[in-house]
């Protein structure tokens, strides 16, 4: 990465809400973060901790009653999140390509993926209908379809799970977005079409600058995409910072959890490494630090005081482990129950 | 291999199931062009013993969620039989005796958002196999069920109230998961389980199902992408390519001793989480349509050891360390054996 290029996307202090009849549901909470040019951000973290959210207020798809309640998204400099939905609905096919977590939203069950694909292109490109078509088989082959011709005439239902998914990213990638907010995109995928998708989302930061947000369980692909990963639990960030101190030195406890969860080629073990406990339910986050019922670290502080971001030796964490003032006495569960 | 003597629980005896992708025939009679049939399974025989965790592992669109839904039942096979427990599946039976046979076995999907009912509180969608086979004493019991499995899948009693949209989709992944525990199932038929979790919930899940297994005997159809997953929690192993079993074998032989090419490469592709630099090799060559396979043994256009005869003549499945393998160069004893170790991850 050449720092530091102005950044193509930022965002500052984004908050998420969700007005529900047992309170205000907040389930993003003062993210910030920003993805220059040419960069890939890893986004990891706990299953429900609002890494969709995150992506879904970005490209402008919260679905109501959930709503930005503050903070700003910045395109190329400017402000994305307060535009009239026809305005940011051009945005989006134009300059930002959206990979959701699930595929088949993306696709119409009763139209071919061809016609899908060459619509998409035709809204965004001026192409005859032969270019564009030309330009969807090119699509196909790149995110490896096998039989790209005979496949490009076939339904949605008619593929396999993995296959669905790559035209989901084939249609994303049709007008040449500046930005990719990726989903989970290869999560139905085997690893060997995952390294083609990866190799393939490489060439687009490093030929045409195209920055991605990528969000994805699979620490494998983070480790072989990404250039910086952000960890999230329960609507904050963790830690953020290079991907190679993120998994190798991580300086958050939940961090260093979940690397050691990842199931190692190894030993084989009657039990896999976990993390005891669930994160909070996001009407019911505790004082202090969101993790602090389930780290083996915690100090009195914990329970007391919320820690922002800080840096961390080489990552930036919200660990007051990292604070001059430390955690402050060391309690056991029993004793912060009382 | 099941215990001798012991039948198995499922028997897949040369299962077949072809899908018929032609076009409309009005524009195929007017383009002259052939019908399109795809091979999505093409003869596989597989026997599961009760107890045990057989994993299917293979590339994208190589057929794996097609033999899931054979085995449950949702797609009628094109050839072949399906043996579950002794009963013939294809036989027409009553519809007592159906139900009876299908509360044992239960799917969990690959794509959780299609198979849980929108307009359903998490409530109803868990409760509703318990209710249909009538397994709850009375309201209060079954209250305790759901609870109990949605904190199995750590989720809360609370989160019944809710609509599948309200959640994440790991959490819906975890919703269908106790859906498909409500029956008490002996055999379970798992088509990406975990995919949609993080590796912290995926590692509870996983624990969680090892557990369920030594305590209740729960027989396990695997079906996973991560390979270091399917090698924590797998008996057996059977690699499929382009609809055929091209090699089982017992995990530890599979993953220390593959034989089969196919099976060496997709061992190649593990990622590299130690970040050592190690360039892992995407498996070589263009992957072939299941509509008009190669002739053959279907992978001779990607394999390194193919000859004349490969190109021409199916491999059949031959006995080998206590499993089976489809491949002439093994057979022929031409491809000596290679030990492979892994890193032990502090
Ligand atoms: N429509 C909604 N109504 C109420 N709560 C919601 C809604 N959508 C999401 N949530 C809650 O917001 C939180 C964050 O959801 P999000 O989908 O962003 O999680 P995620 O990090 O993407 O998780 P996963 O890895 O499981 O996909 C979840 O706890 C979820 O329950
Ligand atoms: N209902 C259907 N109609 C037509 N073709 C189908 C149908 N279902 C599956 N196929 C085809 O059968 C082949 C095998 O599909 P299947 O879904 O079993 O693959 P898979 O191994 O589960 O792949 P993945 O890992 O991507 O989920 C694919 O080529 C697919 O396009
Ligand atoms: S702030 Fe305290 S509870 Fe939170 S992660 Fe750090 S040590 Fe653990
Ligand atoms: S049968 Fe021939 S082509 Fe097929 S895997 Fe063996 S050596 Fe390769
Ligand atoms: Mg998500
Ligand atoms: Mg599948």
């Amino acid at each position: 990465m050449n720092a530091p290029a102005a950044p193509l996307l930022q965002v500052r202090n984004l908050r998420v809400e969700f007005p529900t009849r047992r309170g205000t549901l907040l389930a993003v909470d003062d993210v910030s973060f920003d993805i220059a040019p040419g960069e890939v951000l890893g986004v990891v973290g706990e299953s429900g901790a609002g890494k969709s959210l995150t992506g879904n207020a970005i490209i402008g798809l919260l679905e109501p009653p959930g709503r930005i309640a503050a903070g700003q998204v910045l395109l190329e400099g400017e402000r994305i999140d307060n535009l009239p939905y026809e305005r940011m609905r051009r945005i989006r096919g134009a300059k930002i390509g959206a990979i959701f977590q699930d595929p088949l939203t993306s696709l119409n069950p009763l139209y071919t993926v061809g016609r899908q694909i060459v619509e998409t292109i035709q809204t965004h490109l001026p192409l005859s209908a032969q270019a564009a078509r030309e330009r969807a088989l090119d699509l196909l082959k790149q995110v490896g379809i096998p039989a790209a011709e005979q496949r490009i005439d076939h339904y949605p239902h008619q593929f396999s799970g993995g296959m669905r998914q790559r035209v989901v990213i084939a249609l994303a990638l049709c007008a040449g977005p500046r930005l990719i907010v990726a989903d989970e995109p290869t999560t139905a995928l085997d690893v060997s079409i995952q390294a083609q998708i990866i190799a393939l989302l490489k060439r687009l930061c490093r030929e045409h600058g195209t920055a991605v947000m990528l969000v994805t369980h699979d620490m494998g692909v983070i480790a072989e995409t990404a250039d910086r990963v952000a960890v999230m639990y329960a609507g904050r960030i963790a830690e953020i910072g290079p991907v190679r101190d993120v998994i190798k030195s991580a300086a958050h406890p939940y961090t260093r959890g979940l690397m050691g969860s990842i199931p190692s080629m190894g030993v084989r073990s009657a039990r896999l490494v976990q993390i005891d406990g669930a994160m909070p339910r996001l009407t019911e986050i505790p004082r202090g630090c969101a993790f602090n019922a389930r780290c083996t670290e915690a100090g009195e502080r914990c329970f007391r005081e919320r820690p922002e971001l800080m840096a961390a030796g080489a990552t930036r964490a919200a660990c007051w482990r990292h604070d001059t003032g430390g955690v402050g006495a060391v309690r056991t569960k029993e004793a912060a129950h009382a | 291999m099941p215990d001798g003597g012991t039948l198995p629980l499922v028997r897949l005896s040369a299962l077949k199931r072809h899908f018929d992708v032609s076009p409309p025939w009005l524009v195929r009679a007017l383009e002259g062009k052939p019908r399109q049939i795809v091979q999505a399974v093409d003869g596989i025989d597989i026997e599961i013993a009760k107890g045990e965790t057989f994993s299917l592992v293979g590339e994208s669109g190589c057929g794996k969620s097609t033999v899931a839904r054979l085995v449950v039942g949702l797609y009628p096979p094109t050839a072949g039989k399906i043996e579950f427990d002794g009963n013939d599946m294809s036989q027409s039976r009553g519809r007592a005796e159906m139900a009876a046979l299908r509360r044992r076995m239960q799917m969990i999907f690959q794509d959780p958002f299609a198979s849980l009912n929108p307009r359903w509180r998490v409530f109803d969608i868990v409760a509703e196999p318990i209710r249909a086979f009538g397994l709850a004493k009375d309201a209060a019991d079954l209250e305790q069920r759901v609870g109990d499995l949605l904190r199995q899948v750590r989720l809360t009693p609370a989160d019944g109230r809710k609509f599948p949209h309200e959640f994440s989709g790991g959490q819906r992944q975890r919703i269908s998961i106790a859906r498909a525990l409500a029956s008490q199932p002996e055999f379970l038929v798992c088509d990406e389980p975990t995919s949609a979790l993080d590796v912290s919930v995926q590692a509870q899940i996983l624990n969680l199902m090892m557990d369920l297994q030594r305590r209740f005997g729960l027989t396990y159809l695997f079906i996973s992408h991560n390979l270091a997953v399917v090698f924590h929690i797998s008996t057996r192993v059977g690699v499929m390519y382009l609809g055929r079993l091209v090699e089982v074998a017992p995990t530890d032989t599979l993953f220390r001793r593959p034989k089969h090419p196919y099976t060496r490469m997709l061992l190649d592709t593990i990622p590299d989480l130690d970040m050592t630099g190690r360039q892992r090799a995407p498996v070589a060559g263009e992957v072939p349509s299941p509509i008009d396979p190669p002739t053959g043994c279907a992978f001779h256009p990607r394999c390194p050891f193919a000859n004349e005869r490969c190109s021409r003549e199916r491999p059949k499945p031959v006995e080998s360390e206590g499993g089976t393998v489809a491949c002439h160069a093994i057979e022929e004893g031409r491809l000596p054996v290679e030990e492979r170790s892994y890193a032990v991850r502090g």
